[in-house]
């Protein structure tokens, strides 16, 4: 039987003969989590990349206010401010104090992870042990006061779960002063000052500010690249006004300004302002008076129809939940999640273009995405 | 040789007997046996200290479970690593999969046969040593290439192109180095280097022609760095980019090669930098040199060395890694000019007989620089004791 010759459907020059597919992820040791990278690499070069996700669903469906497993505090912080608007509760200034001390205290324990774990990626172990030390008193002192140590359910709707324990004041001092005395000085010298890192990170992954507003990066990874946008400055909540703090921006002193230095640096000084944040707070809750944290929590959440959109600035950036409610049903209705790690990823792969294979990690490392945002 | 076949002989009489091909067969194998214990038990010793190292520097305690503080960590995971099945991926070129980790091996224990431990300590005094060492250690180059080929892993052919383009780059300025020492002592034998340098410490050539000969210490030293993959030039095998690099498809006991060979190889290039430059095995001071009959010789090698490896730890722990531009960037454009002119400045200084030991102000650099340092590094670690005793105290109130 005579066939008839088939007509080829790609050419030679279609084919990337040069090129090759490297599968990096998602069982690779700093793919941050499960992020699956499909790299089409040029030897050391990256011509290519396509994140893959979807690698870490936790049926989050039921986990609405944790999906930030390092900074979960953050995440529960902001469903609770949603659902308190949608019901109009206004909690005392003593639980508003605490949400705030709690929130920069979770702040310092997760960027203690990014610029960590970065630190790793660029080569640098000790570092990350150094800050994880630190990692580890704070979420001692959330385990103290509601008893979990990842996944709190301590940001309840109208107050806290638990009054802060005996002594709580006492012992966050000396972990601030700790932090502010050994820590954050250590990691200035040893990573954010080491030239090998500055080489490493300050020409790489340049963000422009046009660009990441385009693609809607928000938190540090904004500020990096120079806007001088943080939530608890724009819009306050839980009184964050009163506060004094600076909103730390990239400068750009060793590079062009959005560089993965950058990012990492609004990291590591952020730390610093947080610090600055719980010690306020810490002298509200000596001075003010103490109210009971449950005097405003609703015997059953049933809030009204109606919707709301309610955005707080979460470690990683602004974090905003959409919440609808058929006023029938405790659960809610409708449930949307703008995760700011979702959005920071949608740009890796315009500023992944052209680099080299180790600076892909410097990247992914500086963008500082948390798997469960992303995957939800 | 000799030596060991006359103290054979003295030892036991009856040796005298036998024919000569089985008294050189003996003769031989004493060295060998010495050396070969030497080298494979060295990196228990250097994988436990640079454990310990890493977790004094980490503010943790290291291993301390197995035996007292945790001394027989590392016993214990060598022999969970010879019992532990060795894998082979499907795809995988057997014989080469096979052949690496023996070539990578045999590439880092060779160069030991002519590393001088004492004045008659040594497995062979080649005239050719310096040639020789620089020779067998590109060995390893093979294996970690054939290793990287034969994995059929992408992210082990990354390792192993990096591997290759890293020690190809950065064994020319070493070599240019070794070459200035050469042609100052006028013999390639490890043995007249180590004794050109004799009569205390302002004879070692890195305080002699001062500043040409610190530098190439200096040179040398982070070009061997590199050689032996190590922190802050460790490409080949960085685990945040590429997993483990070329041994990333490797288990069981040939893994532990690689782990062995990469400790060894460490150990050379730090002999081989306290030979060259630090008086090898020639103590500070002549008198030093031995307690009554008993020879310092070996310990003093092996202490230069070993402190030597130890700053080589201290940088793994503290520094961030390199891309592979920057680190041919530092091998072609830093290290290889510095090398190349020291090259030139060396030999035209031998023509000079002016400067045939060492300029005039050599005998005033030595003694004060070494001082100098040793004070510098009590001071640092006085000033780490008070700190840490500081922190207890803040933490206990």
């Amino acid at each position: 039987m005579a066939s008839e010759p088939v007509a080829p459907t790609w050419q030679e020059e279609d084919l990337d003969t040069d090129e090759m597919i490297l599968q990096m992820g998602p069982q690779h040791p700093s793919t941050h989590g499960v992020l699956r990278l499909e790299l089409r690499t040029d030897g050391e070069v990256i011509r290519g990349v396509r994140p893959h996700i979807g690698y870490l669903h936790r049926c989050f469906e039921k986990h609405a206010e944790s999906m930030d497993y390092v900074a979960a505090m953050g995440n529960s912080l902001g469903y609770a401010l949603t659902v308190e608007k949608l019901m109009g509760i206004e909690v005392a200034p003593y639980v508003q104090t605490i949400r705030v001390l709690f929130a920069e205290l979770q702040r310092i324990a997760s960027h203690c992870v990014a610029v960590g774990t970065y630190s790793m990626d660029i080569g640098a172990f000790t570092p990350f042990l150094h800050l994880l030390r630190d990692r580890e008193k704070v979420l001692d002192l959330f385990e103290w006061t509601c008893g979990a140590r990842l996944l709190y359910n301590f940001n309840w709707v109208g107050g806290v779960s638990h009054d802060l324990p005996e002594g709580f004041t006492r012992a966050c001092r000396q972990l601030l002063d700790e932090f502010e005395a050994i820590t954050h000085p250590e990691l200035m010298n040893l990573l954010v000052g080491n030239k090998i890192f500055i080489k490493r990170t300050a020409e790489v992954g340049v963000c422009s500010a046009e660009l990441a507003i385009a693609y809607d990066l928000t938190g540090p990874n904004l500020r990096g690249s120079g806007p001088k946008n943080d939530l608890r400055k724009d819009e306050p909540y839980c009184g964050y006004e009163t506060y004094a703090f600076d909103v730390c921006v990239g400068d750009g002193r060793f590079g062009p300004l959005g560089s993965c230095y950058d990012r990492n640096l609004v990291r590591a000084m952020e730390m610093a302002e947080s610090a600055k944040i719980a010690r306020q707070a810490l002298e509200r809750l000596e001075q003010g008076e103490k109210s009971d944290v449950h005097e405003k929590v609703p015997k059953r959440v049933k809030p009204p129809k109606g919707e709301v959109y309610f955005r707080s600035e979460a470690p990683r950036g602004q974090l905003g939940y959409y919440l609808v409610a058929d006023g029938k049903a405790v659960n809610p209705y409708r449930l949307k999640v703008k995760s700011p790690c979702f959005t920071a990823m949608s740009v890796f792969h315009v500023l992944a273009r052209g680099m080299y294979l180790a600076d892909i990690i410097a990247l992914m490392g500086s963008l500082d995405v948390v798997l469960g945002e992303i995957d939800r | 040789m000799e030596i060991v076949h006359e103290l054979l002989v003295k030892l036991f009489p009856a040796l005298a007997g036998l024919p000569p091909w089985l008294t050189l067969a003996l003769s031989a194998a004493v060295p060998a046996v010495l050396l070969v214990t030497f080298m494979a038990l060295g990196p228990i010793i250097y994988v436990y200290a640079e454990r310990k190292i890493a977790g004094f520097m980490q503010d943790r305690l290291g291993p301390m479970r197995v035996g007292p503080y945790g001394l027989l960590q590392t016993i214990a995971d060598a022999i969970k690593l010879l019992f532990k099945e060795a894998i082979f991926p499907r795809g995988v070129d057997k014989f080469l999969f096979l052949l690496a980790p023996c070539l990578v091996v045999t590439g880092a224990f060779l160069p030991f046969v002519v590393i001088p431990f004492g004045e008659r300590l040594v497995g062979a005094d080649l005239n050719v040593g310096v040639f020789y060492v620089v020779a067998v250690a590109s060995l390893s180059t093979v294996g970690l290439i054939m290793a990287g080929w034969a994995s059929n892993n992408k992210y082990a052919l990354f390792g192993a192109m990096r591997s290759a383009a890293q020690i190809v780059s950065y064994e020319i300025p070493a070599v240019m180095v070794l070459l200035s020492v050469v042609m100052l002592v006028g013999s390639l034998s490890l043995q007249d280097i180590v004794q050109a340098q004799a009569g205390g410490l302002p004879n070692w050539f890195v305080f002699r022609y001062f500043p040409l000969m610190p530098i190439g210490f200096l040179v040398f030293y982070t070009a061997g760095l590199a050689e032996c993959n190590r922190a802050p030039f460790d490409i080949p095998e960085a685990e945040s980019e590429l997993v483990a690099g070329f041994h990333t498809e490797y288990s069981g006991f040939f893994f532990a090669m690689f782990f062995m060979a990469e400790y060894t190889e460490m150990f050379i290039i730090s002999a081989t930098a306290s030979v060259l430059f630090l008086g090898g095995w020639l103590a500070p001071h002549p008198a030093l040199q031995a307690v009554g009959p008993l020879e310092l010789g070996p310990l003093w090698l092996i202490g230069k060395s070993w402190a030597l490896v130890f700053v080589m730890m201290w940088l793994r722990w503290t520094l961030p890694r390199l891309r592979v531009d920057q680190l041919m960037h530092v091998a072609w454009k830093v290290l290889l000019p510095i090398a190349m002119g020291l090259v030139v400045v060396v030999g035209g200084l031998t023509l000079w007989p002016a400067t045939a030991q060492g300029f005039v102000w050599d005998r005033y650099v030595g003694w004060p620089l070494s001082l100098a340092l040793l004070a510098f590094l009590a001071y640092v670690m006085v000033g780490a004791r008070r700190w840490q005793a500081r922190r207890i105290r803040e933490l206990a109130a």
